[in-house]
């Protein structure tokens, strides 16, 4: 994607060539194109491992991993795929299109935006090199704790988990630096007319997970911290031996991680409705009900946490508390689907890849959204909790809610961004394989929970034998199909037929205004928003 | 043509393999306890309530998809800006019918299923505690005529099979076979207290619809109720390190008059077990014994030759601790010597002290001495470990 704005020559559109560009640039649209890149690569990084884990699930009996590299997969998957996928591709598309969307000429802090970007690769590489270590004898290899560190297990592994640490810090530092700059820029740099009221939804969504990063990043560094000093420094904050509670990090990393799950949708359920009505040719039903319910649910998502952990003991009452809170949850939600539904319901749809990927994107997040409802019940929660029923579920909400969303935008903007179009083949061949291949991997895993198959374990007893085996067949099919993805991407970026200004025939909005790519420097005059 | 004769033998070969799913679990498994049948009574409640949500939302979606497409010429309404009475009024249908579900339909049975499920005190009959460790459990009866019956229960699945590239025959309860099951009485209500003694470990039966986890330095609490005589098995559910696969659980209910008989018949081989300590072993059957105590517990980490996995597993051939002396010149365990590191263990390394009784703990000890290419020559009694714990 590096020559997509090379070949522009406006003035005051001098730079650095070369690796310095990329090393030394402030301008919003490298930043995010560096964004995205790193985060397709972590996709791909984080996927391979997670086939080499399919892989060994497919049939009883260990094959291929020893059971130690197989908890240290497991977790850095998931790291990889949360903190350097989802997340990076998020801040990706709000540095590319919150300053098109709203009229500004670039993001309000441009020089922090640049080291943003920069302290990602080094957490990259802190989370990998123990890997690499382990080769060498040195240390035991990456943290095999899973992405949630639980102490005292975390507190008895290897140097994969400082590893680990120090990479959560790097990427939260990273992930606050990011939701300063959003957050100033949407606060100050609206083109004159545009009140909040009017602003695009996907600025919306981004403003709420800005806060939310704001608000819940720290306490997931401080509780990483505590866990480094337990375990160098004989602290006992975790430890039962000096007065501390082991439940009490699950308080600590959950008040981060459940806000967390909101922090990788919002900014989806902010783009989505666009492209819903873009395809739809049709105003979105509801603004003003849909930024409530993101209010809503940015609220309602750091009041939730200890749903997370029903099972680890607590009193009747705040069992009770934090399930029908989460319960809760589903109000604004609901709220969201009817609008995002309403929008298509009588509209002139047509059905190019970016709104192919958006109806799939509803009805299988819809599918999370329900399977988490049922979840929310504390008793039935006993039998999901660590089972592969939640595996099923969280890649509902993840993979289809979070990554397929992100393809959708994906789609939708790659030809403003690089002023051409990809090809529309490639791309609904790249959805239909994604979807299939994707409810073939994990409706069977509902199965493989309800039946009594716990999550993380190398092995499993026969009875789950076929479950695994189609789980992993398809598993193999969704991570191929992602190459389509990348070589689509690829293609377009270097040629291909020109896109219009406008590019999609319903598209409405500021971004759209500007010519296919954007010139380097953006709206030099500031647009009027009537 | 072709394409489509593919297709057609394509679902024709998954519906005939939908058939050999036809004893498959598609549902959680028979409940064998008041709770897990109110769980499995939620669980399918809730399962048709948000079914039929999906279907009518996903019917609504579909039919516009079809009707109200560009191809079709289909002509987008031109809504004007929705009045926003409307736009209430429309939002708050799915709001109110959401509200509903949640909070009536659904939210008043779970109050009572949690109310039930956290209620362990209620009409129990008996206690157990169960002790989770890297990777085994330990069980132990708290009251009544069972009480202070307390043993290990361990993976029994031989390791063969569960090493990498078996590509044999394995057991019909692979993974799911303990040397040691926990037996239950029929009918009885069972208070369970848990905890662990290193990591946290979830002690699960999915037929008994209770787990917990199993917390170092807590108490935590369930009760299981078996309504049904019958072997039970289960996992650890909760991330615990490389032996996490490996630690299941076997359950025996057994009705009241053949508990009994159990408990009696266990007392007598504890007691058994208890007398070997005090009497003198002779090196070969220490070292006999030891083997199969060491090839249970110890062969996961240090393996079975004692080669260890370094640098999280030591080798146990040639190593100071093992090759070095046990007591010092005062009569006592040295700290930091072999005695102490079984007894006590050492960061990774588990206490085997409340795990291994005084016999296995002088056997294995003896074992690694003039086994697995040691050659120290001395014996330890259990006499000795007996007295080491004081």
């Amino acid at each position: 994607m590096s020559t997509t704005t090379v070949a522009h020559h406006e003035e005051h559109a001098e730079h650095p060539t070369g690796i310095m560009r990329w090393l030394t640039t402030t301008n919003h649209k490298d930043i995010g194109t560096m964004y995205l890149t790193f985060s397709l690569i972590m996709f791909l990084v984080g996927g391979s491992m997670i086939l080499a884990i399919r892989a060994e699930l497919f049939q009883p009996g260990l094959q291929l991993l020893n059971p130690e590299f197989f908890n240290q997969l497991i977790g850095v998957h998931a790291l990889i795929m949360i903190f350097a996928a989802l997340m990076p591709a998020a801040t990706g598309f709000a540095n590319w299109m919150i300053p098109l969307q709203i009229g500004a000429p670039d993001m309000a802090l441009p020089r922090l935006n640049n080291w943003g970007f920069w302290l990602l690769p080094p957490s990259a590489i802190l989370l990998t090199l123990p890997f690499t270590l382990a080769l060498f004898g040195i240390g035991d290899g990456a943290m095999a704790t899973g992405w949630t560190f639980y102490p005292p297990l975390s507190v008895q592994g290897g140097i994969g988990v400082d590893f680990a640490i120090f990479a959560v810090h790097l990427l939260g530092i990273s992930s606050v630096l990011g939701s300063i700059n959003i957050i100033v820029t949407l606060f100050n740099m609206r083109a004159p007319g545009m009140t909040l009221m009017k602003m695009p939804m996907f600025a919306w969504g981004w403003l709420i997970t800005a806060f939310l990063l704001i608000a819940t990043i720290p306490v997931l560094a401080g509780a990483v911290t505590m866990l480094l000093t337990d375990r160098h420094f004989g602290t006992h904050f975790f430890d039962a031996a000096g007065g501390g509670d082991p439940i009490m990090f699950q308080h600590l990393f959950w008040f981060f991680g459940h806000p967390e799950v909101y922090i990788l949708l919002l900014p989806v359920w902010g783009f989505i409705p666009q492209i819903l009505e873009t395809f739809s040719r049709k105003p979105m039903y509801g603004y003003k009900a849909q930024v409530y319910s993101l209010w809503a649910i940015g609220a309602l998502a750091v009041v939730v946490w200890a749903h997370h952990f029903f099972t680890a003991g607590m009193p009747v009452p705040a069992l009770l508390y934090f399930m029908y809170s989460t319960m809760a949850i589903s109000l604004p939600l609901a709220v969201l689907f009817f609008c995002w539904i309403k929008t298509m319901w009588k509209g002139s749809m047509s059905f190019e890849t970016p709104m192919l990927f958006a109806v799939g994107w509803i009805i299988l997040f819809g599918i999370g959204g329900l399977t988490g409802l049922v979840l929310a019940d504390v008793a039935a929660d006993a039998q999901y909790h660590n089972s592969y029923f939640v595996v099923a579920h969280f890649h509902y909400t993840l993979f289809a809610g979070g990554i397929m969303g992100i393809m959708a935008g994906t789609y939708y903007w790659l030809p403003k961004m690089t002023g051409n179009m990809y090809s529309e083949k490639l791309g609904k061949l790249h959805f239909w394989l994604t979807a299939i291949s994707f409810n073939l991997t994990f409706i069977p895993q509902f199965f493989l929970g309800l039946a009594g198959m716990p999550r993380r374990i190398p092995d499993y007893a026969l009875q789950f034998a076929e479950f695994n085996m189609i789980s992993s067949i398809a598993a193999f099919v969704l991570g191929f199909s992602q190459l389509l993805f990348v070589y689509n991407i690829i293609s377009c970026a270097r040629g291909g037929k020109k896109a219009t200004d406008q590019v999609w025939e319903g598209a409405k909005g500021l971004e759209w205004t500007l010519p296919s790519p954007p010139p380097y420097h953006s709206f030099t005059e500031q647009p009027i928003v009537k | 043509m072709q394409v489509l004769k593919k297709i057609g033998l394509g679902l024709a070969g998954m519906l005939a393999s939908l058939s050999a799913f036809a004893d498959y679990a598609w549902n959680f498994p028979l409940p064998a306890t008041p709770m897990a049948l109110d769980t499995l009574h939620v669980h399918n409640k809730f399962m048709t309530i948000t079914g039929i949500i999906f279907i009518v939302v996903l019917a609504i979606m579909i039919y516009a998809i079809f009707a109200h497409r560009k191809s079709k010429n289909f002509k987008p309404v031109t809504d004007k800006a929705p009045s926003t009475a409307v736009e209430i009024f429309w939002t708050l249908i799915p709001f109110v019918i959401l509200l509903l579900i949640d909070f009536v339909i659904m939210g008043i049975p779970a109050y009572h299923s949690v109310v039930m499920m956290e209620d362990t005190r209620d009409k129990a009959n008996m206690v157990i505690k169960i002790t989770g460790s890297q990777w085994r459990w330990q069980y132990e009866y708290m009251d009544g005529d069972a009480q202070g019956i307390k043993f290990v229960s361990t993976l029994a699945t031989p390791k063969e099979q569960t090493d990498k590239g078996y590509k044999g025959v394995k057991n019909e309860n692979y993974l799911l076979e303990v040397d040691n099951h926990l037996v239950l009485p029929v009918g009885a209500k069972v208070r369970v207290l848990m905890t662990a003694t290193d990591v946290l470990h979830n002690w699960w039966v999915p037929q008994f619809g209770s787990s917990r986890v199993a917390v170092p330095g807590f108490i935590r609490e369930t009760w299981v109720q078996v309504e049904r005589p019958g072997t039970y098995r289960g996992q650890c559910k909760e991330l615990c390190g490389k032996g996490h696969g490996y630690m299941p659980v076997v359950v025996d209910a057994l009705p009241v008059a053949e508990y009994k008989v159990w408990v009696a018949a266990k007392k007598e081989e504890l007691a058994k077990a208890a007398a070997g300590a005090d009497k003198e072993w002779t090196k070969d059957d220490l070292i006999a014994n030891g083997k199969v105590v060491y090839e249970k517990n110890c062969a996961v980490c240090h393996q079975a030759n004692g080669a260890g996995l370094p640098p999280a597993f030591p080798a146990l051939t040639g190593s100071k601790i093992a090759n070095g002396p046990i007591f010092g010149a005062d009569g006592k365990y040295l700290k930091d010597g072999h005695l102490d590191r079984v007894l006590n263990g050492v960061r990774v390394m588990p206490s085997w002290k409340a795990l291994l009784n005084d016999t296995e703990i002088a056997s294995v000890i003896t074992y690694e001495r003039n086994g697995l290419g040691n050659s120290v020559g001395d014996v330890l009694q259990p006499a000795q470990v007996k007295a080491a714990r004081q």
